[in-house]
C-alpha cells in the first residue's frame, strides 16, 4: 500500500467515450450480480419455486385415496405445482425493491446519478436487467417444477402433460408473472426509495389489499377484486374458471400497473433532487 | 472551469445557498472554505445537478453537468457523503462506474493500485475503514480522466500519509492544468494546498481573492507596540478611525489603523521610546475566523452593510 501511496503522477487515460444505454445496462448488470441480496433472493425464489411444488405434489399424491369425490373433482394438478409461486413472488418484489432504493439507502445513488445525470437510463437499465435476470432464471424454475410435480403425480395417474389445454400458458405464465411482480416492486422501490416503505408498499398492495376486500358488500369484492395486482396477474396461472379476468388480459392488467409505477418513478427521477 | 451565477438553493423555509456566484479557473488548487452547515456540499451538489437549484444556475467546462454526453471524462466528484453501496466491492464499484462510459477495465485496476487499495479491491466497501472509503472516493473521481475535479473535504479520515499524499495529488493536478476545486471547513488545510479561496458563510459569498490576499485584507493594519510610556503614547496615538488596545501585559499596546511609520514618528515627535514596533499579520486562521465571524450559523442576522464592512 505505501508503495502506492507515493504515487502523485495521474495515470492518462488515451481515450474517452460517452454514455450509451448499452454502456449503463453493462453497469446495472455488473451492479446486480456483486451484491449478495440478489444471489440470495434470487436462489430463494428458485428454490421456492421447485421445492414448494415437489412438496405441495407429495403431499396431495400422498392424500389423493382420502380425498372425497367432490374434492377430486375440483383438484387440478398444476395448482399445487405452482404453490411455490406464492413464495417466491415475495422474494422477488422484495428484490426489486431493493434493487433501486439500496441505492438511496447507501448514497450509490448519488455516483449513479453523477456518472449518468440524465438519470433516466439507470432507470430503464435497471428494469431491462432485472426483468431478464428474472425471467431467464424463473422459466427453467417453472419447467423444472412442473417435471418434478408431475412426475410425482403420474404414480397416482392425475398428472397432466405439457401439450394439455391450457397447462403451458399456466407454466410459461407464472415465469412471465413472477418477472412482472419483479418489476412492479422495482417501480413501486423507484417511487418511494426507501427500502422499508417500498417492501411496505408493494406487500401492503400485493397482499393486504386482497383480505381487506372483504369488507366491502360482497358484490362490490366479487367486482373489484379481480382487478387487483395480485389477482389480475394470477389470472395466467388459472387453469379452472372461477372469479377472475381472462388469463392474459390479467397478466396485462398488472403490466399496466407496472408501466404506471415505472412512469410515475420516472417523473420523479426527473425531477426530484438526488 | 467551474462558473456559478447567482446560484440560489432552498431546502424548505432555510435558504441554503444565497445568490452565489463564483468562477474557478484552471491551473490552480482552489479552495472553497466555510464553516461546517455554510452551504458548500448543497453548492457541490447543484453544480453536480444532483439537486435543482431554486434560482441561477452553475456550469462546469461551458455547460450544464447534465448535458456533457461524457460527465465523466468532463468532472471527477467526491462528494462529502458516502456515495458507495456498502455490499459491493470497490472493483465492482469503480468498473460498474466505468462501464456507463465504456472506460476499459485496465483502468480500473490502474486507479485501485494508484489509490493505494490494491489489497482491498475484493473486499466489500462496507469493510472500509473511513481513510480507504476516501481513497475509493478519489479513485472514482478520477476514473475518467477529467478536466475538473471537484473534491468535497478530501482529507477527512485519511491518515498523516494519506493526507500529505492527497495534498501532492491536488498539486499536481493544477499543475497538469485541470481545475480543481476544493472543500474545505480547515483552514490550514487550504492555506497549505490551496491557491485562490472563494469563502462562504451561510450559503452567502464572503471572499474570493488568492490566499495571500485574503490574509491580508484580513490583518488589517494592526501594530504591536512597546513603551515604557504606553499610557503617554496611547493619548498621543488616539484619533478617529484608530482603536488602541490594552494588552494584559503592561506597557504594550495593540493599535490598529495606523502604519508602524506613523506611530514610530508620533513617539519620536514626543521624544516617547519605543522598545518593540512589530506589525502583526493574521493567520489564515485568523483571517477566516475574523470574516466568517458573523456567518455561523448560529448566530444572529447581520444586515448586508456590516457584512460587506467586515470584508472590505
Amino acid at each position: 500500500m505505501s508503495s502506492a501511496v507515493a504515487q502523485t503522477q495521474i495515470p492518462r487515460l488515451p481515450h474517452t467515450s460517452r454514455v450509451t444505454q448499452r454502456r449503463v445496462f453493462m453497469s446495472e448488470w455488473t451492479k446486480l450480480r456483486s451484491v449478495r441480496s440478489t444471489r440470495w433472493s434470487l436462489l430463494a425464489a428458485v428454490g421456492f419455486t421447485i421445492g414448494i411444488a415437489a412438496l405441495a405434489c407429495a403431499v396431495v399424491s400422498h392424500h389423493w385415496p382420502h380425498l372425497s369425490a367432490g374434492d377430486r373433482r375440483d383438484f387440478h394438478p398444476l395448482e399445487p405445482n405452482l404453490a411455490g409461486v406464492q413464495l417466491a413472488q415475495l422474494a422477488l418484489g422484495v428484490l426489486g425493491v431493493l434493487v433501486i432504493t439500496a441505492e438511496y439507502s447507501t448514497g450509490m445513488i448519488r455516483a449513479s446519478m453523477t456518472a449518468v445525470p440524465r438519470r433516466l437510463p439507470v432507470l430503464w437499465a435497471k428494469a431491462v436487467v432485472y426483468g431478464l435476470v428474472t425471467l431467464v432464471l424463473t422459466i427453467p424454475s417453472v419447467l423444472i417444477a412442473f417435471v418434478i410435480g408431475q412426475s410425482i403425480f403420474s404414480g397416482r395417474h392425475i398428472n397432466v402433460a405439457f401439450t394439455d389445454p391450457h397447462v403451458a400458458r399456466a407454466v410459461i405464465g407464472a415465469a412471465l408473472y413472477l418477472t412482472v411482480v419483479g418489476l412492479f416492486g422495482l417501480g413501486l422501490g423507484a417511487i418511494v426509495r426507501n427500502t422499508a416503505g417500498g417492501i411496505a408498499t408493494f406487500a401492503g398492495l400485493m397482499f393486504v389489499l386482497p383480505p381487506l376486500m372483504y369488507v366491502l358488500p360482497t358484490s362490490w369484492n366479487n367486482a373489484a377484486s379481480p382487478y387487483l395486482p395480485l389477482q389480475a396477474g394470477e389470472a395466467i396461472m388459472s387453469t379452472t374458471p372461477g372469479n377472475h379476468l381472462a388469463p392474459w388480459t390479467g397478466l396485462g392488467l398488472l403490466c399496466g400497473y407496472t408501466a404506471i409505477a415505472f412512469a410515475i418513478a420516472a417523473v420523479l427521477l426527473v425531477r426530484r433532487d438526488t | 472551469m467551474i462558473e456559478a451565477r447567482n446560484l440560489t438553493k432552498d431546502y424548505g423555509d432555510k435558504r441554503a445557498v444565497d445568490d452565489l456566484s463564483f468562477t474557478v479557473r484552471p491551473g490552480v488548487v482552489t479552495g472553497f472554505l466555510g464553516p461546517n452547515g455554510s452551504g458548500k456540499s448543497t453548492t457541490i451538489r447543484l453544480i453536480l445537478g444532483l439537486d435543482a437549484p431554486g434560482g441561477g444556475d452553475a456550469t462546469v467546462n461551458g455547460k450544464h453537468y447534465r448535458d456533457h454526453p461524457a460527465p465523466l471524462h468532463e468532472v471527477g466528484a467526491l462528494l462529502e457523503a458516502r456515495s458507495v453501496h456498502s455490499g459491493r466491492s470497490a472493483y465492482n464499484h469503480l468498473l460498474s462506474l466505468a462501464q456507463t462510459h465504456g472506460i476499459p477495465r485496465g483502468r480500473v485496476d490502474e486507479l485501485i493500485d494508484f489509490v493505494g487499495l490494491h489489497d482491498v479491491a475484493d473486499k466489500r466497501v462496507g469493510q472500509f475503514s473511513l481513510g480507504m472509503g476516501q481513497r475509493l472516493g478519489i479513485a472514482s473521481a478520477l476514473l475518467g480522466d477529467p478536466s475538473t475535479l471537484i473534491l468535497d473535504e478530501p482529507v477527512n479520515g485519511l491518515d498523516p500519509e494519506g493526507i500529505h499524499w492527497i495534498r501532492n495529488v491536488l498539486k499536481s493536478l493544477a499543475a497538469e492544468g485541470r481545475t480543481v476545486f476544493v472543500s474545505s471547513h480547515l483552514m490550514s488545510e487550504m492555506s497549505l494546498t490551496a491557491d485562490q479561496l472563494i469563502v462562504i458563510g451561510r450559503g452567502r459569498l464572503i471572499a474570493d481573492t488568492s490566499v495571500d490576499e485574503f490574509v491580508r485584507q484580513a490583518s488589517g493594519k494592526l501594530v504591536r507596540v512597546r513603551s515604557p510610556r504606553a499610557a503617554e503614547l496611547s493619548v498621543l496615538l488616539a484619533a478617529p478611525g484608530v482603536t488602541i488596545g490594552e494588552t494584559d501585559e503592561d506597557g504594550l499596546l495593540e493599535v490598529n489603523g495606523l502604519s508602524p511609520a506613523e506611530i514610530g514618528d508620533a513617539a519620536s515627535e514626543h521624544a516617547i521610546p519605543i522598545h518593540e514596533l512589530t506589525p502583526l499579520q493574521a493567520s489564515l486562521e485568523e483571517a477566516f475566523m475574523t470574516l466568517t465571524r458573523d456567518e455561523i450559523e448560529f448566530k444572529p442576522l447581520v444586515d448586508v452593510e456590516k457584512k460587506d464592512e467586515v470584508a472590505a
